[in-house]
């Protein structure tokens, strides 16, 4: 067993660098912005999300249908379909269709999915080399880190971070930190790969059951070269991701790119609905834990997630944690919420990595109310028994104290009392934690309690006491 | 009508001229006011943590007190949410039913049962930075949300403080940002919790205010002492100061 995420530790540590905090905030609330701006063009908004909303609950609601569905019209495309119950399941599916065929690399586009199997590391374990093609997915590839952000995996570098880790792993000019120069230096050294793989990997942004396509939105370009190059297109999918026509396709492609960059569409949206002459096409579809989260009634609705990322552009907390704060796949509102799914003990801090002040639940395109998910999540760490002792404890003299009148009129009103009760129930054993970056409030020499008896207690009890 | 006046425990504690003002404005307006003197808490801190069990003595200890009135105000958008929204842990009884129905922050009893629009008694001569905290605004729905850009814009706490002859409001970056308040977040998240207190108030000082205004205690107790950190001595007012008839 893990042990757990010390978000609150690591935010801290990416804070007290001021300038990639700082260059984090600016950069996603303009994102934020952009976002806002998108939406205003569309007066329909609200009811577009209300829409997605209701056909990602249809589509959950008969999932089986439509994944049987799904596999039926991809099969008579010509498409394999596999199913993977996990993670290790995924991962040995991809590397048995590689060694089957002696690949040895492999060329993929960006996949949140991959990342929450750990494929990559499970595949270089074996033997096969993997290129990360989408350039923030590849910075992050080189410098041993996961993604920060699902949409901008390496968001929280500056160019001259890249410059130098590109001087470090390509030889390229340290000093040179024009975004063309370092985009040209990536372009480089990963196209020949496109030429040299023997099979390209891609995710998907949806999938259309009554097709049987795989839809695929980038602003790269990268997976279309990862899926159409190399002779083998290895396409890794959650189960959720599937929505019913083409149709309902357009709902979620006028909200998708809005919502996560303020733009009204990616550059590329690409429909995959079969193999290419003489090449294969293979789709997996993954649970990895799916279907225990649609069975959970508090959480099913998380299943909705499209994957913008507008709840963590728009979240006050992620903005000036960092995104590698989470230490998880997913991260922001979406990944607290989606984390403990996995494993409770491990993300048990994530739930309080949040000030529930309700934005992400207002942006999100299909209405995932990720703030109250949160806030459940609060009460589920509590019936798994994951709340920190000593936060219990005080919180159970808080709650002694708060529901015994005459216990908090004793411990308000005498100083020495107040100090020592204070910090349970205020900020329970943490009150040097309140006064770190802020000053203490001062107690009133006189409480509103105190303060009514003086003064107008005859009104309620006929005299003064 | 009688009213039962809920003061929140933190200004009971640290801020009980807000109290005081609260009830004195009601006075004013004609309330029959009462002030039951067993409350203590509304269960918030402890719910917010997470500790649900730990929630439930004291919340039902509050619809003791206040489930026999037919409205209670509190000036505290947070615990009127809390007690609105999300009052869950203590038993289902006839007080704690009527509580939750009958609770209103103190705004929404103004603007929206009262209906005053109208302070003659105050004159503010001053501009003000206004800050509404999430609750206020996404738990209560007492200002419109910047994030629902087709919505109209509205203000509850500034329709109120526009009744005060003499007051300006100043304009600030990323309104409706939270503070960074947060409740127990405070003192878990202290790092990002402070950080966005500054930031709040770089914002709100580029604008030069003569005073940071709220509806909410909470959000100021959080910002006062980031500012009073920073060395800034700009005053901090609770909404019912201001409509009382507070001088500067």
């Amino acid at each position: 067993m893990s042990a757990p995420v010390d978000q609150a530790k690591n935010a801290e540590k990416f804070l007290a660098d001021t300038v990639h905090e700082q260059r984090l905030d600016k950069l996603l609330w303009a994102m934020r912005m952009r976002r806002d701006a998108a939406a205003r063009q569309v007066p329909e908004w609200e009811e577009l999300r209300t829409l997605a909303s209701e056909i990602k609950e249809h589509t959950l609601s008969n999932l089986s249908q439509y994944l049987l569905e799904f596999e039926a019209k991809a099969a008579a495309n010509g498409v394999i379909v596999h199913w993977a119950r996990d993670a290790h399941e995924h991962n040995q599916i991809v590397y048995n269709l590689l060694a089957e065929q002696g690949i040895d690399l492999l060329v993929k586009s960006k996949s949140m999915l991959t990342e929450e199997c750990e494929m990559r590391p499970f595949l270089e374990r074996r033997g096969i080399r993997v290129t990360e093609t989408d350039l923030g997915e590849r910075i992050q590839q080189l410098d041993n880190q996961p993604p920060g952000h699902i949409v901008g995996p390496a968001i929280h570098k500056t160019n001259k971070d890249v410059a130098v880790l590109f001087s470090k792993k390509y030889g390229s000019d340290p000093y040179n930190e024009d975004t063309a120069y370092l985009a040209g230096v990536m372009r480089e050294n990963t196209r020949p790969d496109f030429l040299k793989a023997h099979a390209g990997m891609t995710g998907a942004n949806f999938v259309v059951a009554e097709t049987g396509a795989i839809v695929v939105a980038t602003n790269e370009g990268n997976a279309d070269l990862s899926a159409n190059t190399p002779p083998l297109h290895i396409c890794s999918v959650g189960i959720e991701k599937i929505i019913p026509t083409t149709e309902s396709l357009a709902v979620f492609i006028r909200l998708l790119a809005r919502s996560a960059t303020g733009d009204t569409i990616t550059q590329y949206t690409s429909m995959f609905r079969g193999p290419r002459k003489g090449a294969a096409m293979h789709v997996i579809l993954v649970d990895n834990g799916r279907s225990a989260r649609l069975g959970m009634k508090r959480f099913w609705h998380s299943l909705k997630c499209i994957r913008c990322a507008a709840c963590m552009n728009t979240c006050p907390v992620y903005r000036r944690s960092g995104g590698l704060s989470y230490g998880s796949t997913y991260m922001g509102p979406i990944g607290i919420i989606l984390m403990p799914t996995f494993e409770v003990h491990k993300y048990n801090e994530l739930p309080f990595a949040s000030t529930l002040n309700g934005s992400c639940s207002n942006v999100c395109p299909v209405k995932i109310d990720i703030h109250e998910q949160i806030y459940v999540w609060r009460e589920v760490m509590e019936e798994h028994d994951q709340i920190q002792v000593v936060k219990k404890e005080a919180m159970r003299v808080a709650d002694k104290v708060l529901s015994h009148p005459a216990l908090y009129q004793i411990a308000t009103t005498t100083l020495s009392a107040a100090l020592e009760v204070l910090p349970h129930f205020a900020v329970y054993n943490r009150l040097n934690a309140w006064g770190k970056h802020r000053d203490v409030p001062e107690a009133a020499r006189e409480t509103f309690h105190e303060w009514y008896r003086n003064n107008r207690a005859d009104a309620n009890e006929g005299g003064k006491l | 009508m009688q009213v039962a006046l809920m003061v929140p425990c933190y200004i009971d504690m640290f801020y009980p001229h807000v109290g005081v003002a609260t009830l004195e404005l009601l006075e004013r307006l004609g309330v029959d006011v009462v002030y039951p003197e067993e409350q203590t808490c509304c269960g918030q801190p402890m719910a917010n943590s997470g500790c649900y069990e730990e929630a439930r003595a004291t919340e039902e200890h509050c619809a003791r007190v206040f489930g026999s009135f037919d409205c209670v105000v509190t000036p505290s958008g947070s615990c009127t949410h809390h007690i609105r929204n999300k009052f869950t842990a203590g038993v289902d009884s006839p007080e704690k039913k009527t509580l939750v129905r009958n609770t209103y922050d103190l705004v929404e009893f103004l603007h929206d049962v009262l209906k005053i629009r109208e302070f003659p008694w105050a004159t503010f001569e001053h501009k003000v930075a206004l800050h509404t905290s999430c609750s206020a605004i996404r738990g209560l729905n007492m200002a419109s949300m910047s994030e629902r850009v087709h919505d109209a814009v509205f203000s509850k706490p500034k329709a109120l403080l526009s009744g005060v002859p003499g007051i300006e409001f100043i304009e600030f970056e990323r309104v409706d940002e939270c503070c960074g308040f947060g409740g127990t977040f405070a003192a878990t998240e202290e790092a990002v919790s402070a950080r966005m207190g500054y930031d709040k108030l770089t914002f709100m000082q580029k604008a030069s205010p003569d005073c940071i205004v709220s509806p909410d205690m909470s959000c100021l107790m959080h910002l006062q002492g980031c500012a009073r950190r920073q060395k800034q001595d700009i005053p901090f007012y609770h909404l019912a100061e201001i409509l009382n008839g507070v001088s500067l």
